[in-house]
Formats: structure tokens, sequence, C-alpha cells
């Protein structure tokens, strides 16, 4: 049973490292602000929650995991404030966003404006 | 009703931190949940909006269908990270959201930016900005969805 424990822990340690080392490739990777949350959102959520879950498993049915549980929750509440807040202030600061197509435009074109327009 | 809610949360959430479960330490934690209770209602934050005790039965369907919604889309933008021409196509979309509470709207806002692929970016109105990564997460946000799904969460208050 603890060997089973283990290996559970082992994998989900290895997925949650594995989607984190993605977030960061993607972070170097994508060409602006806003794509680059995107590719961080990936480490932010299932990284950070496999990575959790592995502790808690680890931990065993002791106060410790649910102490893990609470920063879990915690985590799930405050990222998501903390990613609009960041994208809401770059858009406030005028940083444009590279688009492939931009739906919000009043005529309702759904065209697509090519080009990184704005 | 809810005071008392709040309290018992309040207490567990200190019994849980501290570890320590020796007569005083209990006491002292059930005084200072207590005087977070009152501060609270003093300051008119321990309202359905601070403390919402009554959505908890819909949380147990709506949470884990929203983890899966995060795990699904979470794996789409790994393949595209990793994808060697890096597939991107941003968009800008915006979409409605029927949720008729604060509370539910930003429940909306926040499930859609903790989904990787779409981020939400300005609230206008009604209306929620969101960034997306690819056309295809941006079509599937503008299904509703998840618009319907947050608002059955929210229930008819």
């Amino acid at each position: 049973m603890a060997l089973v424990n283990d290996i559970a822990v082992w994998i989900l340690l290895g997925l949650g490292s594995f989607f984190y080392l993605v977030g960061a490739i993607g972070l170097v990777r994508m060409p602006d602000l806003f794509t680059r949350m995107h590719a961080a959102s990936v480490s932010e959520t299932l990284g950070a929650g496999l990575l959790l879950l592995a502790m808690m498993l680890a931990a065993g049915w002791s106060l410790n995991a649910a102490k893990l549980a609470v920063i879990l929750g915690i985590l799930f509440f405050t990222g998501p404030v903390a990613t609009h807040a960041l994208a809401q202030a770059a858009l406030t600061a005028g940083l444009k966003p590279q688009l492939a197509e931009d739906r919000t435009r009043k005529n309702g074109a759904r065209a697509a404006k090519r080009g990184g327009g704005k | 009703m809810r005071l008392v809610s709040l309290w018992i949360v309040l207490t567990c959430f200190w019994l849980l931190m501290s570890g320590h479960y020796t007569g005083m330490l209990i006491t002292l934690g059930v005084v200072s949940a207590a005087g977070t209770v009152l501060l609270a209602q003093r300051m008119g934050i321990a309202d359905s909006e601070g403390h919402p005790i009554h959505l908890l039965a819909r949380a147990v369907i709506y949470w884990p269908w929203l983890v899966l919604e995060i795990a699904k889309s979470a794996w789409r933008v790994t393949w595209i990270v990793l994808d060697p021409a890096l597939p991107i196509s941003p968009t800008l979309l915006r979409v409605r959201s029927s949720q008729k509470t604060t509370g539910g709207r930003a429940t909306y806002a926040n499930s859609i930016t903790l989904t990787p692929g779409t981020i939400s970016v300005q609230l206008d109105g009604d209306d929620i900005i969101v960034h997306a990564l690819e056309k295809a997460g941006a079509d599937s946000l503008e299904d509703g969805d998840m618009d319907r799904r947050v608002t059955w969460f929210e229930g008819a208050r």
C-alpha cells in the first residue's frame, strides 16, 4: 500500500514538474505579454495543482494534507484575480495585444485582421 | 444563521492552522473567531457575497466540471507550446455574461481566466472582454456553455 502511494506521488510530482516546464518554455516562446500569460496559466493551474496533490498524498491523512488543500483552494481563488489585474493593467497602460483576429470591433465584421493589428 | 456558520468555519480554520489542541489555545481560537465575526458584521461584509453558504451545494457540482475544463484546456495549451510551429491565433472577443449578481459575474470572469488559453481582460457593463490564445478557444467560449453553467451556479437569487 505504501509502495502504491509512493509511486502515485512520484507520478504526480513528475507530471506537475512537466507542466511547470511547459509553462516556462511557453513563457519564452510566446510573442507578447498576453500570450505569455496563457502559457504561465498552465503551470499556475495544472502544475501547481498536481504538485500540491502529490504533496497531499505524501503527507497522508493528516493535518498537513488539510493545510495543503487550503493552499490549493487559496491559489485557485487568488490566481485568476492577479492574472486579470495584470492583463487589465497592461491594457489600460496602452499595451496593444498582437492579434490574429479582433471580434470586439463594432462593425461586427468577423473577418480576420492579420499582421499584428490592434 | 449566516453568522453562526461563519463562526464555525473560522473556528475550524483556526484549529486547522494551529494544530495544538490544548484547552487554552482552543478557547483563544473560539474567542478570536467570535471577534472576527463581530468585526465582519460591523463592516457589513458578512453578507451573502462575503460568506456565500447558499452556493455550497451547487459548488460541489460546478467545481469538478471546472477542474475538468481546466485540465482539458491546459492540455491543449501544452500542445501548442510544444508544437515547433507555435500555432497560435490570438483573438480578442466580447462575451455576454448572463449572471445577475456581481458574485456570479466575478465567478464567470474568474472561471474564464482560470481556464488556460482564455483571460478575461476587462469588464464592460454586461460584457466581458476576453483574450484567447487561439480561435478555437474563442469559438467554444462564444458557445456560452460556461456562461450557462455559472448562471445556474449562482442560482435564482
